[in-house]
């Protein structure tokens, strides 16, 4: 059996395992749709947490990320692991313990206004919208890349089976399709990294390895990786900031700090991770759950640095000097291997030899497109390879290069690097990269698909969760009956599945852009006014709703000039990029919500009374039914 | 025991146990930030001198160490948290 033979037969069977999941978890209630009953195991509901967590950037991108960026990427490892020791210590227990069933359920009552609750709709749609675009994009990428089909199909059919999955069974359904899912993504990212880690340090643990020697040289593997980069002309691998000065990519300390913070309350305050706690039976799970939701991440978060040391090395080694044409290289000397082709076919790396020595030169010297020194690229942009049809229309002679290479049209840069390098590669095409079997290249392609198919299902759910629940029982149409109420929530996650796969196929341009801009928002909104609304008796009404649209406003309006309008980098408020700029607008919301607070009216006594209960975890069971303010209050 | 007596005696065994359960989170989260905000960014550079197997100290915290001290930090605090449910009465069936 082949690659291809192999990736169909797997990914049919996690599809196949997923329908069935969902077909014996249908949901029944409101509460099996919402909260999957509130009856889910505490290492489920971890399993699911860290499925629902990792998304496509997570399982394809990140290790790429690092790998390219060495200490840099450490504010992603950081960033998204940190936001739950926040999550678990200061929100998790206690939202589980108000009960009812979504973030802007808490937001409304909490501060008993209904502007309030719109304000944290509005926002929690924006913010999963944003996301799911994204991991339907993942999936249209990872069938393209894997079985040859046109990203459009493949979009539709990852829309298909979330669209089964999620309608059908809500909550319930979701959670359980996501514990297979992790199990799933999490052999998939572990395999290649325990081979590829046995061969270059002889340590059957990437984590290990990663600290550990290069089998057979006496010297360590991060040693000879910064070794090697500075011989390329690139910063050391472990350099701190001060060494990496005005290398592209770099960041200055503010910067990195001002990041990590963004991510780590982003993470807090994102709608589909909290509603998560929600689904488990006890206040003392939910806090269960959030160690093994961390744990079951911090298994992908260790291996990630350590699979993106391992490829940067292998990556290096097998590709620097090599001669593409094993016909033109002289005996004895170093030829690209196999995958380089295939993935050239796939865009993810390319070569032009602007020397003509047939040898492929990577260095990270010269000047980048933004005039600092590093990681200079070969040409401007991503490959664009010669057709057939330009050929025929005589713009240029041959798709082959001399050496047989694909010819690229791009613009070249004066720098002597030749290859291009997608960072997807690394997590992609590792296996092939270290020759591993076919069944372990398909496992991959399976576990991308799970990864993003598991976090689209959980944003899907806040989405129509947001519409039936939030807007339509608790604002426009207190009325309907449960039964109502679920063929809403039903009906908002099929429109939703939908506008998804739409994004997907047709992805507006600043996708990339956006995400900064979902951590932003979910930093400066909830995550302060959930903070406050449990630790701060005080803070009322008014409070909140300044504190969320100032916060709110100064990040967007923030991100916005920087990313999309004339803003320059010169002019970062104390040099901090957009990416980091959600920790501002989380300070600024702290700062207007306590101050209005102090200067209005305190919140009523059944509030306080309120507040009071969910500090302590006793009877989280009755919480919801118990909520009813005390007659004669 | 009548209800007018049992009130004031959970107000304030909530109360103590708030305050018991401010001093375990504020602990934690003071570790929180040293693993990473201070080993991992700001003092990086000093920590870097120092080697844990082949890796430079302050890279590993900010790229391993961190995440490893986070997951012990919750698995503390569930175990804290459970015994002060315990002992404030707290303990839901």
């Amino acid at each position: 059996m082949n690659v291809q033979a192999w990736t169909f037969v797997i990914v049919g069977l996690t599809f196949a395992l997923y329908i069935a999941i969902a077909w014996w978890s249908r949901a029944g209630t409101t509460g099996d749709f919402y909260i999957a009953g509130r009856g889910v195991h505490p290492i489920a509901n971890g399993m699911a947490t860290g499925a629902d967590w990792m998304s496509a950037a997570s399982f394809i991108s990140m290790a790429g990320i690092i790998s390219f960026s060495g200490y840099f990427g450490s504010v992603y490892l950081m960033g998204w692991t940190g936001g739950y020791v926040l999550l678990a210590l200061l929100l998790a227990p206690y939202l589980r313990k108000f009960g009812k069933f979504t973030v802007p359920d808490f937001v409304g009552d909490r501060y008993d206004s209904q502007t309030a609750r719109v304000v944290a709709v509005l926002c929690a749609i924006f913010v999963s919208f944003t996301y799911v675009a994204g991991q339907m994009r993942g999936v249209g990428v990872v069938f393209s890349r894997f079985l040859e089909v046109d990203i459009t199909i493949g979009v539709i059919i990852g829309t298909g089976i979330v669209f089964i999955y999620a309608v059908m069974g809500g909550m319930k359904g979701i959670t359980y399709t996501q514990v297979a899912q992790y199990c799933v993504l999490i052999f998939a990212f572990t395999v290649p990294a325990v081979f590829i880690a046995l061969m270059l340090t002889g340590d059957a643990i990437p984590q290990l390895g990663f600290i550990g020697e290069m089998k057979g040289e006496g010297v360590s593997l991060l040693s000879k990786l910064d070794g090697i980069n500075q011989e390329l002309g690139f910063a050391a691998y472990t350099a701190a900031p001060t060494e990496w000065v005005s290398t592209a990519g770099a960041k200055g300390y503010t910067d990195v700090l001002a990041i990590t913070l963004a991510l780590m309350v982003g993470t807090a305050g994102l709608p589909h991770v909290i509603i998560r706690f929600y689904t488990v039976p006890k206040v003392r799970d939910a806090r269960l759950s959030a160690f093994w939701a961390l744990l079951f991440i911090a298994l992908l978060y260790t291996a990630a640095p350590a699979v993106a040391a391992f490829a940067r090395t292998n990556l290096i080694e097998t590709t620097r000097n090599a001669y593409y044409d094993p016909a033109a290289a002289p005996e004895g000397a170093k030829v690209i291997p196999d995958w380089f082709r295939k993935w050239e076919d796939t865009g993810l790396i390319a070569w032009v030899d602007k020397n003509g020595d047939g040898q492929i030169q990577y260095t990270g010297s010269g000047l980048d497109s933004g005039g600092a020194p590093g990681h200079a690229a070969a040409f401007n942009g991503k490959p664009s390879f010669v057709t057939a049809d330009d050929v025929a229309s005589g713009a240029f002679n041959s798709e082959r290069g001399a050496h047989g290479e694909r010819e690229i049209k791009n613009d070249l840069t004066d720098s002597a690097n030749e290859l291009f390098i997608d960072r997807d590669i690394i997590v992609l095409a590792n296996p092939e990269i270290a020759q591993l079997p076919d069944w372990v290249i398909a496992l991959v392609a399976a576990g991308g698909l799970a990864a993003a198919l598991s976090t689209a299902a959980g944003l899907l759910l806040v989405i129509s969760t947001s519409v039936s629940h939030d807007l339509l029982k608790r604002v426009i149409m207190p009325g309907i009956s449960e039964k109502q109420e679920l063929t809403a929530a039903r009906g908002a996650a099929a429109v939703g599945v939908v506008l998804a796969a739409l994004l997907g196929i047709y992805p507006p341009g600043f996708v990339a852009q956006v995400v900064a801009l979902a951590f932003g928002l979910a930093a400066s909104s909830f995550f302060p006014v959930i903070l406050l609304g449990i630790f701060s008796k005080r803070t009322n009404k008014q409070g909140a709703i300044a504190g969320m649209l100032t916060g709110l406003g100064v990040t967007t309006a923030y991100i916005v000039y920087f990313r999309f309008g004339p803003g320059e980098r010169a002019d970062w408020l104390l040099g901090i990029s957009p990416e980091g700029f959600g920790s501002v607008g989380m300070l600024v919301n702290f700062a207007v919500a306590i101050t209005v607070s102090r200067c209005t009216k305190p919140p009523s006594p059944a509030i306080i009374a309120m507040i009071e209960d969910i500090r302590v975890p006793a009877g989280a069971g009755e919480a919801h039914e118990m909520q009813v303010p005390p007659a004669h209050g | 025991m009548p209800p007018t007596d049992r009130q004031p005696d959970q107000r304030s065994r909530s109360q103590s146990y708030w305050r018991a359960n401010l001093i375990v989170v504020g602990s934690l989260l003071v570790a929180w930030f040293i693993v990473s905000f201070l080993c991992g960014i700001v003092f990086v550079e000093p920590l870097n001198q120092f080697r844990i197997g082949g890796a430079p100290l302050g890279f590993w915290f900010a790229q391993q160490g961190s995440i490893y001290v986070f997951v012990l930090l919750i698995l503390i605090d569930v175990i804290v948290m459970n015994r002060l449910d315990a002992k404030w009465g707290f303990r839901e069936d």
